[in-house]
């Protein structure tokens, strides 16, 4: 019976749920290593971290983009639907602005890491990493962001400033 | 009762919420004098077939009446160019109480439901962790688990308000993307405390095992606050639809970062930058900066029945009712209009609602066969009031089509046909 009351107190306690979740220690995660997760983490950020080796240009990328993405995304990236266009479009245009990749993706890393986990639709995670590179370079030569010849690596990826990089106010603390 | 003793609340015929009690026995449908109709129209009372024979035994899992089945979630046609993304809406005016049912909870995917067997699935929890963790859906089953009711709503829900014309809809088809559960699960914050979080960690980058592997990131003070690892929904295991076997469930936000078939968690100074945080779920004001990562879901109500394309049948007594709810925390008041705005009645609201769920609302309505525009106007805990559909636009612009909370207005015209409208 005091038992069965110290847990009604705890429950009832203001930082019930915190006592209830630290007042039990299970442990039963499996300690791992990063290497162990080098094919599983596909998580690459504005900062560079967890981008893989290799490097690819637009030249190359044109070769992918056109088998594997111009069915939806049209031959010059111009789409099929607006949720697929990819270039054009002007945030400061005085019709409602066309929101793309190149006028509107505020991080260049964005488009990497997308592609990399969530694209071709069709057949998400089939593109090898160097052709993730090659595709997301010719994605930003289509938006005339670089050239076709610029070898793209990590860091000059990330390196990139989009032009909408200054177009975002983070709202997270606002709230 | 007769008429004259209602006390009227608010014009064009809203009554005080206290002769619910009184007409509760009449609800939607019948008046308070369809009990003098039908003692006079001397129709006699049989005994129906189904109590002449028996019927089927018990079962091994359970289906609804067939008398119930037009109640079904709507889903767009699928798009090719879009392998097994879109959404289904919940039939909100079909639905009572706060709990939506596991098969009609609203649904979002971005590519395709994941057939997982749980005994293959991992969650990773690695970044800036002092030791990286996998844990199993057994080893999660062990852990202390609580249970919560809280609303989870797309961002993208009652955007078609927002056009240029009134559609045409149902509560379903204009505000379906939100529903309500009893979710059961491991607070997040007894993970993150076993893998031990590195001091510049800011941000949680959560990954589901969907082929878009959608992931978005969360500020780490709302992660060691309310977030569960959520295993189970309304007592069964989470549907895969949701995110078997296990999704994020992060209260009172937008709906799109509680992440379902959760895989992995990762401690990072600054936000991923997903697609799903830049692209989509972003706001651009009319000055065409964008907000992003605007997360919790505004106070807001919605009137269930009377609703868009309803009729009422009869003149008499009604029971307005619908559902209420705010990322902010608990409704403390709705009010309702008959006139359009000009007047305003405080509903019931069911005093058994907690934090960040559905509260349910009714009042009772005379209407004596005129025009008149049903509202609510919900209040929240923190004081925020349910604004209408032009101060949406006057703050937010036209650009802007996520988290609009605004008031809906159901015009009724004199057949008795409830229709969407802007007031």
């Amino acid at each position: 019976m005091p038992k069965l009351v110290i847990i009604i107190l705890i429950l009832l306690s203001p930082l019930g749920f915190a006592s209830l979740a630290q007042s039990q220690n299970v442990g039963l995660g499996t300690p791992i290593s990063q290497a162990q997760l080098s094919d599983f983490d596909l998580i690459a950020g504005p900062d560079g971290e967890g981008f893989p080796e290799g490097s690819g240009t637009a030249f190359q990328g044109k070769e992918v983009y056109d088998q594997k993405c111009q069915a939806c995304h049209g031959a010059n990236g111009e789409g099929t639907t607006a949720n697929t266009q990819l270039v054009g479009g002007d945030m400061q245009s005085i019709e409602s602005p066309v929101r793309t990749v190149g006028s509107y993706w505020p991080h260049a890393s964005t488009i990497f890491d997308f592609i990399r986990r969530a694209m071709p639709a069709d057949s998400p995670k089939s593109l090898s990493n160097i052709e993730v590179y090659q595709v997301t370079a010719y994605v930003l030569y289509m938006n005339g962001i670089i050239d076709q010849n610029k070898i793209l690596d990590r860091q000059s990826l990330i390196d990139i400033k989009m032009p909408n990089k200054d177009g975002f106010v983070d709202m997270s603390q606002q709230q | 009762m007769k008429k004259t003793d209602l006390e009227k609340a608010a014009g064009n015929g809203l009554i005080n919420r206290r002769h619910l009690l009184q007409l509760g026995l009449a609800g939607l449908g019948s008046g308070v004098a369809s009990s003098v109709l039908a003692a006079e129209n001397n129709l006699k009372i049989e005994i129906p077939g189904w109590s002449k024979q028996p019927g089927p035994g018990a079962s091994a899992y359970g289906v609804r009446s067939g008398h119930t089945e037009f109640m079904q979630r709507s889903a767009g046609a699928p798009n090719p160019l879009y392998p097994g993304g879109g959404a289904s809406r919940s039939p909100l005016q079909h639905l009572q109480g706060t709990i939506t049912p596991n098969s009609l909870h609203f649904e979002r995917h971005h590519a395709g439901i994941p057939d997982i067997d749980p005994a293959g699935h991992q969650l990773v929890i690695n970044g800036l962790v002092k030791q990286p963790l996998v844990f199993s859906y057994e080893d999660l089953l062990k852990y202390p688990m609580v249970s919560r009711i809280y609303f989870l709503e797309c961002s993208g829900n009652s955007r078609a308000l927002l056009g240029p014309n009134p559609p045409d809809g149902t509560a379903q088809s204009i505000h379906g993307l939100v529903s309500c559960a009893e979710w059961t699960g491991i607070p997040l914050s007894t993970l993150l405390e076993e893998a031990g979080v590195e001091d510049e960690a800011r941000w949680l980058a959560a990954v589901g095992a969907d082929a878009a592997s959608m992931g978005r990131s969360i500020p780490l003070n709302k992660a060691h606050d309310d977030v569960l690892i959520a295993l189970f929904q309304n007592g069964e295991p989470v549907r895969p639809e949701q995110g078997h076997p296990m999704r994020l469930f992060v209260p009172g936000w937008e709906g799109n970062v509680s992440v379902k078939w959760l895989t992995q968690l990762k401690l990072t100074r600054e936000p991923v930058q997903f697609r799903d945080e830049t692209s989509k779920y972003t706001d651009t004001l009319p000055d065409r900066s964008s907000e992003q990562f605007t997360f919790p879901m505004g106070c807001k109500s919605l009137i269930t029945s009377p609703s868009g394309q309803m009729s009422l049948n009869r003149q008499g007594v009604y029971q307005i009712n619908g559902m209420a709810w705010s990322g902010g925390g608990s409704i403390s008041r709705v009010e309702v209009s008959a006139d359009g705005g000009r007047s305003w009645a405080d509903a019931a609201i069911e005093s058994n609602q907690s934090e960040k769920a559905l509260a349910r609302f009714s009042i009772p309505w005379q209407w004596s066969g005129g025009d008149a525009i049903l509202q609510s106007r919900a209040t929240d805990s923190l004081g925020n009031v349910q604004p209408t559909r032009e101060a949406i636009l006057a703050d937010r612009g036209r650009l802007s089509f996520y988290h609009n909370h605004c008031i809906q207005s159901w015009a009724v015209n004199g057949n008795g046909e409830v229709r969407n409208t802007y007031a």
